[in-house]
């Protein structure tokens, strides 16, 4: 692998690598939660890294997920979406693992480091429901106890996630304070984590939070980034992809694959949602334990977001990705609800694959960009986070109020 | 503001102790358990006429609370309290206004979380509250290793931080989180956010003892003492209390300056009958 600089920005060697005992990305991250918290952090932060230096952890872990997660998520080349574009565009079709998304690498690496631990609790917090079912999944599969928080408004548009979970065995705790979406959901994890934290993992969702959670969590996804990198590989001569786009809430499925090429000259994207854009409209704040950019007032106040998608409605962004932001490595855009809808309903017709609102959020910029930022004959990886069965009631919705209008 | 809170800087943080330390201090040599309140401000719009009354009913200090969207550390009473004051259009700056023009003759403690801080800068939040006559700033998300630019203003500016001890802190950790604590050592008494509890446990006097063992500072207890009978029980062990939920519901539920009073003057006969 080369390991020279990209576009003059620090090569490999500091970017996507070790944030450090105090979780340092840059001028982001860090530790900012009560002195309560404090010891379980360290506590999670030792065993982490305990268990990523043992071979054995790393074998238990691929292990379930092969056997049960369905990993590797191949690559499919998207014949007449890239005729259409003029752009050749791969999906990374992380739609495919069990659960329907990515969000199963972190949670079967934190349920591991649960019981590695000695605790039978986990706590989860849910956006679209996704990281919640997820949770709800690897805590029935190793036997622990598992209450995920959801935000009232998300208990309604995804109620059947709500459902899954409890059919799981979990406990979904609605919450009603503030915005009820996702925001609220990590406020009420953090409070319910600090009471029960003797014998409770907050298993946090993604690459966001108090270190070190977003180098756990990107450390669990980058799974993702070294299967696709071989994927690529040879699909593509044994290049990489000119470009790697991946949507961002918090962003654990765009870190995931973006550690596979950081140290590669692919352009890598994230996108936000337009009423959730914490890089594109945020500024530099602390929240949820971590400095990262933050929707907010000139006072610190948090704003909410807003966007169709549940598991963007997040004011805030993983800080690795803020790092990657301003030094350059990494660009990020956004992407609209009209055109995200149209994105997800052109990939069902054109490949037959009906995704997530999140990762069309992913595709509609390469839809919109194709032959512009993108230029023609470009090699584009989509990392196709999760599948669409959750959203097709709204996406149904939305297109009826579309007719209408 | 009284000529007590016009002491000088101790610049650095350094080894002389601030208004607020000196006075709980004092207040500790002649033998009184402290008692140190907790409101919200903005929360009601007699909030300054209810920070008077306290102080008139025996309050040694009090806790001012700046409201933050995202309180973490808080239960549904004081998030309710924040929320209120929020929609009132209370600003960290509009706080410090209302303070620095109060006639208030005991030291104040703002508590409130560090992005507001972060955001406003930590020089200029720091000579904010000093020019407000605020004697000290309890930040609850700002971790010891997170400390230092902060503490650093601030004791440039003669602002005490007090830190707080869970029962989770480890022996080593209450040890350096004591030496960096200026005011008094905030002692969590149990794993938990703020809130009323029926039963104070067992956790509180552990805490009190590790703190003791640290630092001769004065320790307080707070998160979950919610009557005179627990305050006074907490006092059998530490050098006072901070009750908040149970008087900011009060507040909330209309009881007013007076009620305010009320309630702190039990609190007040109960920790000096102990």
């Amino acid at each position: 692998m080369s390991a020279r600089a990209v576009n003059g920005v620090p090569g490999p060697s500091t970017l996507m690598g070790d944030p450090g005992p105090e979780g340092r990305f840059g001028d982001f991250g860090g530790r900012f939660v009560p002195e309560s918290l404090v010891p379980a952090c360290l506590e999670l932060d030792a065993a982490f890294r305990e268990a990523w230096a043992d071979p054995g952890f790393h074998l238990e872990f691929e292990q379930i997920l092969t056997e049960f997660g369905g990993r590797p998520t191949p690559v499919t080349r998207c014949l007449r979406l890239s005729e259409r574009l003029g752009v050749t565009v791969l999906l990374k079709r992380e739609d495919l693992a069990h659960t329907g998304s990515h969000k199963l690498n972190n949670v079967i690496g934190q349920a591991l480091l649960t019981q590695r631990m000695g605790k039978t609790k986990m706590i989860a917090e849910t956006g679209a429901g996704q990281h919640g079912v997820a949770s709800a999944t690897a805590a029935a599969l190793l036997g622990l106890e598992c209450t995920v928080f959801m935000g009232e408004v998300d208990v309604e548009r995804q109620s059947l996630n709500v459902f899954r979970m409890e059919l799981l065995g979990a406990t979904v705790r609605p919450v009603t304070s503030g915005s009820r979406t996702l925001k609220d959901a990590v406020n009420e994890a953090m409070r319910a984590w600090v009471s029960e934290v003797a014998d409770t993992h907050y298993c946090l969702g993604s690459v966001m939070g108090p270190h070190p959670f977003p180098y756990m969590v990107r450390e669990f996804q980058s799974i993702i980034g070294r299967e696709a990198r071989g994927q690529c590989a040879a699909l593509l001569d044994g290049a990489a992809p000119d470009l790697v786009v991946a949507c961002v809430g918090g962003g654990s499925n765009a870190a995931g694959i973006f550690s596979g090429f950081v140290d590669t000259s692919s352009r890598l994207v994230g996108v936000e949602a337009a009423g959730g854009s914490a890089i594109g409209t945020g500024i530099p704040g602390v929240l949820h334990g971590m400095k990262s950019q933050l929707l907010q007032d000139e006072e610190g106040q948090i704003k909410e977001a807003h966007s169709i998608s549940a598991g963007l409605d997040y004011p805030g962004i993983g800080p690795e990705h803020a790092h990657l932001a301003a030094t350059g490595r990494a660009e990020y855009t956004r992407a609209g609800d009209d055109e995200v809808i149209d994105a997800l309903c052109i990939l069902a017709e054109t490949e037959g694959i009906i995704c997530a609102l999140e990762s069309a959020h992913a595709l509609a910029w390469v839809l919109r960009e194709a032959g512009g930022a993108i230029p023609a004959g470009s090699s584009v990886l989509v990392n196709l986070s999760g599948r669409g069965d959750k959203d097709v009631a709204q996406v149904r919705e939305l297109l009826a109020a579309r007719t209408k209008r | 503001m009284s000529g007590l809170l016009a002491t000088s800087p101790a610049p650095g943080g350094g080894l002389e102790p601030g208004a607020l330390e000196q006075h709980l201090r004092a207040r500790r040599a002649s033998g009184a358990k402290l008692l140190v309140p907790y409101l919200m401000a903005g929360m009601t719009p007699d909030w300054l006429a209810t920070l008077e009354a306290v102080v008139a009913a025996g309050a040694d200090a009090v806790e001012v609370g700046i409201p933050f969207s995202d309180p973490v550390m808080d239960g549904p009473v004081i998030q309710d309290a924040a929320l209120a004051s929020l929609a009132a259009g209370t600003t960290p700056e509009s706080v410090l206004a209302a303070l620095g023009e109060a006639d208030i003759d005991v030291p104040l403690a703002v508590m409130t979380y560090y992005n507001l801080i972060f955001r406003a800068g930590h020089r200029r939040m720091a000579r904010s509250l000093a020019a407000a006559g605020v004697a000290a700033a309890i930040v609850p998300d700002l971790s010891l290793e997170e400390l230092g630019p902060w503490a650093e203003e601030a004791g440039d500016a003669g602002v005490e931080t007090v830190l707080l001890v869970a029962p989770s802190t480890s022996e080593a950790r209450t040890a350096a989180i004591c030496a960096r604590s200026r005011g008094f050592v905030y002692a969590v008494a149990r794993m938990g956010i703020t809130g009323e509890r029926a039963d104070i446990g067992d956790a509180a006097a552990e805490v009190v003892a590790k703190i003791r063992r640290a630092t001769d500072t004065p320790a307080l207890v707070g998160v979950g003492v919610s009557t005179p009978e627990q305050a006074t029980a907490v006092c059998a062990h530490a050098d006072g209390v901070v009750v908040g939920s149970a008087l900011v519901r009060r507040l909330l539920a209309g009881e007013g300056p007076e009620g305010a009073a009320r309630f702190v003057g039990e609190l007040r006969s109960a920790i000096d009958d102990g």
